[in-house]
């Protein structure tokens, strides 16, 4: 009857017979996964529409203005009124409007907004295809589309959803659990037996790494059937990776947890540790485009270091040459936080 | 006479604007294998002072030793010998009364075996269930046994049976009366006073942070002035009653209370005060609406000492 056993045990029993937390826990990451990954999923970018301004004086010229652009497969082509193109322009119905003006030096006018990139494409592909239906003769260059597993969208999120899986396991799974104990006074019923506390803390540190490698086995499993992505780089330097990432976390959910005598308390510091880092460390698109001045802050979050440090492995094949950063990074933000919470941490 | 506990000069302050005072100068003394009881009403300091026992709270002043040990140099050999139920806790609901109580006799290097402790508050049937699924009295007897495993030398229970139906207070009552026929220490708190006189060799009456009386229950009751009460409850509607002055000079009557239409009397002897009484109140003219004899409670006891009853809000 080893004490660390048994509450480790309490742990799990009390985790796996609660459906509805096995549900959002392991559930809800797939589905979210999957979601992304459809909407996401290798479409080619679609042709740009691009309409044109009917010239009621002259039919033919509109009708071959509207066959040259037709011609080409980058283009969506429709004729309207002017009121109807502006319209269509302003609320994105049309990404373009050309308007032929015959007796001019020019001939055509463009219609676009320049602040949106798909009305920018559609004015280039315009111009591209009224050049070449002008100069049918001009030579063209070689087009060869690439598409390599590594460079999709869904290539990207996968690793940033493992970590933002890590994250919320730690702040949830290690922050809750712990305050939830507080309330119910259980932490200080245990704090009135022999327990050694020490045992109390490593089983919860435990039994997250245990939910933590499940969860994550599950995602990359999913991650492999539906999409191919696969961990192109070193298993090993992966799993140190995870392993650093759930440990570093646990540590800063027990901070979080560390105090709080009420579920809101826990809840509200949860969210305001969580939200920034899903904004910042590059889960959803690539942390790279916020402003230099902030990169040295953004890059010193536990949930960039190990969002890079994953994408290295996963994606570009990295080896240990890819973990002293987050190593670092994440190394100090566990121990800090787990030495500050068992410092302050309040047991009734 | 061997000590169990020994507290002396216990304060406990909050802070706070102002400070709350929990306990102010609180002394006791519990000797080895009896039952104690702390009495007093919700707020009085009860608890606070059993947590202070317990090493949960730190005093603000005094000394407090536990089985000859004190909070600060023996606690982890303390906390093996002793075994608590607190007032509320929310064992966790999806675990099994049996894993529940395996888990607690886990952190004791010595005690009985899980189904011995269930066994002993009755629990067997249920052994297998759920938390979730039990009564608020199995609850309360799984968190006996929670306290029980680690065989323990001294056993605080805290308003063990508070909210209870009576028959889950009386399997409680048998844990506890079992307890102490192993030689054991048991503390107990609680406002039932029937409680304690059934169940306390001793009782100390906490009110505002202070013990106001200490003795068995029969010596406190005696204290009030005599083992028998008089209620008489008077007709609102009827002529006025005798004065109290009157009804004190009645033989063998030695305290009288007033509190609305009651008139409580204390007398040692209800044979001859009851005619003398009833002779009164017909030259009075009193209509009567009630009139009960009893024995003295502790009820009776804490009301004469502070002029409140138990159970009173405040």
């Amino acid at each position: 009857m080893n004490p660390l056993w048994q509450l480790t045990l309490a742990r799990f029993r009390e985790f796996y017979r609660e459906p509805a937390a096995l549900f959002w826990v392991y559930g809800f990451p797939l589905i979210l996964a999957g979601a992304l990954g459809m909407a996401f999923s290798e479409k080619p970018v679609p042709a740009a529409n691009v309409d044109v301004q009917d010239e009621p004086c002259d039919p033919a010229g509109t009708e071959k203005l509207r066959a040259d652009l037709a011609a080409d497969p980058g283009l969506n082509v429709a004729v309207h009124d002017a009121d109807v193109c502006r319209k269509r322009l302003r609320t994105s119905k049309t990404d373009a409007v050309v308007v032929p003006r015959p007796n001019t030096h020019e001939r055509y006018e463009y219609l676009f907004d320049a602040t949106r990139s798909e009305s920018v494409l559609a004015r280039t592909a315009a111009d591209r295809a009224l050049l070449r239906a002008a100069n049918p003769q001009a030579p063209r260059a070689k087009e060869s589309a690439v598409t390599e597993p590594g460079n999709r969208y869904i290539d990207f999120l996968i690793p940033g959803l493992l970590g933002i899986n890590l994250l919320g396991g730690g702040l949830f799974g290690v922050g809750f659990a712990v305050a939830d104990m507080r309330i119910r006074k259980l932490l200080k019923r245990f704090q009135a037996t022999p327990m050694r506390r020490s045992d109390f803390m490593l089983s919860l540190m435990i039994s997250r790494l245990v939910f933590t490698l499940i969860d994550i086995g599950l995602l990359l499993g999913f991650a492999y059937f539906a999409f191919k992505i696969r961990v192109r780089g070193d298993p090993l330097v992966f799993v140190a990776l995870i392993a650093l990432g759930g440990a570093s976390f646990a540590g800063l959910g027990l901070l979080l947890g560390s105090r709080a005598r009420t579920m809101e308390t826990t809840a509200g510091l949860v969210n305001a540790v969580m939200l920034p880092m899903y904004v910042l460390s590059g889960v959803f698109f690539s942390a790279a485009r916020f402003p230099e001045v902030a990169q040295p802050f953004i890059r010193a979050l536990p949930l960039t270091a190990l969002n890079d440090g994953l994408r290295a492995v996963m994606n570009d094949g990295a080896g240990w040459e890819a973990l002293p950063y987050p190593l670092l990074v994440l190394g100090i933000w566990g121990a800090v936080c787990f030495a500050v919470a068992l410092k302050i941490f309040r047991w009734r | 006479m061997n000590s169990a506990i020994r507290v002396r000069g216990l304060v406990k302050t909050y802070p706070g604007r102002p400070p709350v005072e929990a306990v102010r100068g609180l002394d006791l003394e519990v000797a080895a294998g009896e039952c104690f009881g702390l009495l007093g009403p919700n707020g009085a300091g009860k608890t606070t002072t059993l947590e202070i026992v317990e090493g949960l709270l730190d005093p603000t002043a005094g000394e407090v030793e536990v089985l000859g040990l004190r909070w600060g140099r023996g606690d982890a050999e303390i906390r093996r010998k002793i075994g608590i139920s607190l007032q509320e806790t929310r064992l966790s609901d999806k675990l099994t009364v049996r894993e529940t109580v395996t888990l607690f006799r886990s952190f004791y290097p010595s005690g009985l075996t899980p189904d011995e402790a269930i066994a002993r508050v009755g629990l067997e049937e249920k052994a297998r269930s759920y938390v979730d699924k039990l009564s608020g009295g199995q609850r309360q007897r799984l968190a006996v046994a929670t306290a029980l495993v680690g065989e323990p030398e001294l056993l605080f229970l805290d308003e063990p049976t508070t909210g209870l139906d009576p028959q889950s207070r009386r399997q409680l009552w048998d844990v506890i009366r079992a307890q102490k026929d192993r030689g054991r220490t048991v503390v107990v708190t609680t406002h039932y006073m029937d409680e304690a006189e059934r169940l306390c060799d001793r009782v100390a009456v906490i009110d505002h942070g202070k013990v106001i009386a200490l003795g068995t229950p029969a010596e406190l009751i005696a204290r009030v002035g005599g083992e028998h009460v008089i209620d008489l409850d008077v007709d609102p509607s009827g002529p006025p009653r005798p004065p109290a002055g009157a009804l004190a000079d009645l033989p063998t009557v030695r305290s009288v209370r007033e509190e609305g239409d009651r008139v409580t009397l204390t007398a040692g002897e209800p044979h001859r005060a009851l005619p003398a009484l009833l002779d009164l109140v017909r030259a009075a003219g009193t209509k009567l609406a009630g009139l009960t004899t009893r024995h003295a409670t502790l009820e009776d006891v804490f009301v004469t000492l502070t002029g409140r009853h138990l159970r009173d809000e405040s």
